[in-house]
């Protein structure tokens, strides 16, 4: 088990830039997810820590050691493929020792190792066949196999569940996570999904156009996203945003929005009058309230959407769709109109020329570490 | 919803159908091998006199006895085999490495290569015979086997290259990445995992290869004057004479000349089988 250092890595395909200076400090122990929208460079990454792909500038390092100019091979690290990468002409067994038979283990070890893991991941019985005889499910637990049978520095997933339905997804991530918990391997994980991110990480790293926009552990990031792309990235159903321009009175901060309605909100330090803002609601923080009692603006209901446990509730405030998460299961007309009020302690205010998040002075949490 | 009955009928009209089809196709393709083969048994005597008759009243094997123990043939024969064993040898080790290299790598120069080696299958090759002559001539290559080697490997790269590449192309690239990360060089990964896959892809470019070395005429006659360094094309052409054509040892040699080529096959044919690369990845 090592550490990763990451120190200013860039990454150009000629005159395009992929990756632009990436700085990153990964625990030894420490389960990292990488996530970000398609193109947005975290294979790159990956498989810049993996060897596979060269450096353009900047460091790497695996347990303290420089890596930049070290082959694949020598790295010892472990990767699982998205597509698995199975190797066809060689059984379950063989597949699984050969990082082992490659380093000259005695037979025995490399029988051992294998029985071992296969005990942990259930592929027993399937120790002989060839790849194109398995499950997609028994692929990817193969190609897990694999990765944990060498004992690896450091493991490198790259979208393992992308290729599992919903069910077996949900269960490979406990899997993953619970895998994790008796290893203690330093793992990095590349996935666009945020439940994803948000279930199986210590730490998220969320990458937008090659520049990570924001690292932390899964609730710093939901709960104080850095800029627009990151609260709006992750939280499912997500944040809503409505943009508008600051009006200081002696009330107190509303935001007025284009069609003149205003909402209230608690002012970060700084914010001057007539400053654009851009207001983040979750779903979750957006309350339908009766007539006249908190502070509220009027929405049109446009659809209802119930899930059982919750109900998601469409409205259109200002001409924009605003979304409304509740555990209630509101009696609501279609295009009647209701009376809503946010959350003033949990929405977020963001300024929308650098689309930073502008924290309050009496936060809840501790300074940013990212 | 058709009845079972039904549906087996219309499977077996279906299947019928097909391999009628195929039959037919198979009979219109091996008939001129059927003729060789009924020419060459036809004793001399007969052989006109008779007319057109599927079979021959009497069959023999002078021709082939003939054939084997007093004419060349056994010796051009030799030759063939040598020409075209080591030409599709050279061509397929070749082809593979480059074709590996174009399919994985991206290096400068990489257009202009390919568009040179589609110029060179532009040519008639009519028009590289004198230029070839003179090359090889001062080298000692004309009248000899080598040169033939070294001709027909040039002429055949490019096409067993492009084939080679398409063939690497459909094995996925993580393979060779995952077996980077497992240990092996980039060597390694291609000795140990790509080319086990790319056995039908090679057996397919030996195959081809040998039977283009093997059928060629126009190299052969041109560049080999002596009878030691004959193919066996151009000793067939011995059997055509001034006064006629032996038509029964010509044919004799031709069958005896399809050995090799079907033999070929039937060594490579286990690995034409595609399909060996199901279950590397997805799906
Ligand atoms: N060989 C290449 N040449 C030029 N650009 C490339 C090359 N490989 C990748 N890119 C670009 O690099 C960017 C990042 O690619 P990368 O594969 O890392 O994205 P990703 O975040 O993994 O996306 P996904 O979620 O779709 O897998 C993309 O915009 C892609 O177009
Ligand atoms: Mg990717």
């Amino acid at each position: 088990m090592a550490s990763i250092e990451i120190t200013n890595a860039r990454k150009s395909y000629g005159a395009v830039d992929v990756l632009h200076g990436i700085d990153l400090d990964i625990q030894d122990g420490e389960f990292i997810v990488l996530v970000g929208p398609s193109g947005c460079g975290k294979s790159t990454l990956l498989r810049m820590i993996a060897g596979l792909e060269e450096i353009t500038s900047g460091d790497i390092a695996i347990g303290g050691n420089v890596v930049n100019d070290l082959d694949p091979k020598d790295r010892d690290i472990a990767m699982v493929f998205q597509s698995y990468a199975l190797y066809p002409h060689m059984t379950v067994a063989q597949n699984m020792g050969y990082a082992l038979t490659l380093r000259k283990t005695a037979r025995e070890k490399v029988s051992a190792a294998i029985d071992n893991v296969a005990g942990i991941l259930g592929l027993n019985a399937l120790l002989q066949r060839r790849p194109k005889a398995l499950s997609g499910g028994q692929r990817q637990r193969v190609a897990m196999g694999r990765a944990i049978v060498r004992q690896p520095q450091a493991f490198l997933f790259d979208e393992p569940l992308s290729n599992l339905d919903a069910r077996l997804r949900e269960q490979m991530r406990t899997e993953i996570r619970k895998l994790h918990r008796r290893l203690g391997a330093t793992s990095v994980y590349v996935t666009h999904d945020q439940i994803e991110a948000m279930t199986m990480a210590d730490r998220i790293v969320a990458m937008y156009d090659g520049i990570v926009q924001q690292v932390g552990t899964p609730l710093e990031i939901y709960d104080r996203p850095a800029n627009i792309f990151v609260a709006s990235f992750i939280g499912s159903p997500a944040m809503n945003f409505l943009s508008g321009t600051c009006q200081i009175t002696a009330q107190g901060c509303a935001l007025i929005l284009d069609d003149g309605t205003s909402i209230p909100f608690l002012a970060p330090p700084n914010v001057s009058n007539g400053q654009k803002l851009t207001l983040g609601a979750r779903p979750e923080h957006i309350d339908i309230v009766g007539n006249g009692s908190a502070p509220s603006v009027p929405a049109t209901v446009d659809l209802i959407e119930p899930m059982g446990l919750s109900t998601l509730v469409h409205v259109t405030l200002a001409g924009k769709p605003v979304k409304i998460f509740t555990l209630a299961r509101p009696d609501l007309a279609i295009d009647s109109t209701i009376e809503i009020a946010f959350n003033m302690d949990k929405t977020h205010i963001f300024d929308s020329e650098t689309e930073l998040r502008l924290p309050r002075a009496n936060e809840p949490f501790a300074a940013e570490t990212a | 919803m058709s009845t079972p009955g039904k549906s087996r009928l219309r499977k077996t009209a279906y299947w019928g159908t097909h391999y009628l089809m195929i039959a037919a196709f198979v009979a219109f393709a091996l008939f001129p091998l059927y003729w060789l083969l009924k020419v060459s048994v036809t004793p001399n005597d007969i052989l006109y006199t008779e007319g057109v008759r599927m079979w021959p009243s009497r069959t023999t094997w002078d021709n082939y006895t003939f054939v084997l123990t007093q004419s060349h043939f056994p010796h051009y024969f030799m030759n063939s085999v040598i020409v075209s064993g080591f030409t599709a040898l050279f061509t397929c080790i070749i082809a593979a490495v480059t074709g590996y290299a174009f399919s994985r790598f991206r290096f400068n120069g990489k257009i202009v290569i390919v568009a040179l080696m589609l110029i060179t299958q532009m040519f008639p090759l009519v028009m590289l015979i004198a230029p070839i002559f003179r090359i090889l001539a001062p080298l000692g290559l004309t009248d000899s086997l080598t040169g033939l080697i070294i001709v027909y490997t040039a002429f055949n790269v490019p096409f067993a290259t492009f084939l080679m590449q398409s063939f690497f192309d459909g094995i996925p690239k993580d393979l060779e990445e995952a077996a980077m990360i497992d240990g092996n060089t980039r060597f390694e990964a291609f000795r140990r995992i790509i080319l086990p896959l790319t056995l039908p892809g090679i057996a397919a470019t030996l195959g081809f290869v040998f039977t283009a070395a093997w059928s060629e005429l126009l190299f052969a006659l041109m560049l080999v004057s002596s009878e030691s360094a004959s193919t066996f094309p151009v000793g067939l052409l011995s059997f055509v004479s001034k006064f006629g054509v032996d038509f029964g040892q010509m044919m004799a040699a031709g069958v005896l000349a399809l050995i090799p080529a079907c033999a070929f096959f039937l060594l490579i044919q286990r690995y034409l089988v595609q399909g060996l690369t199901a279950g590397a990845v997805k799906g």
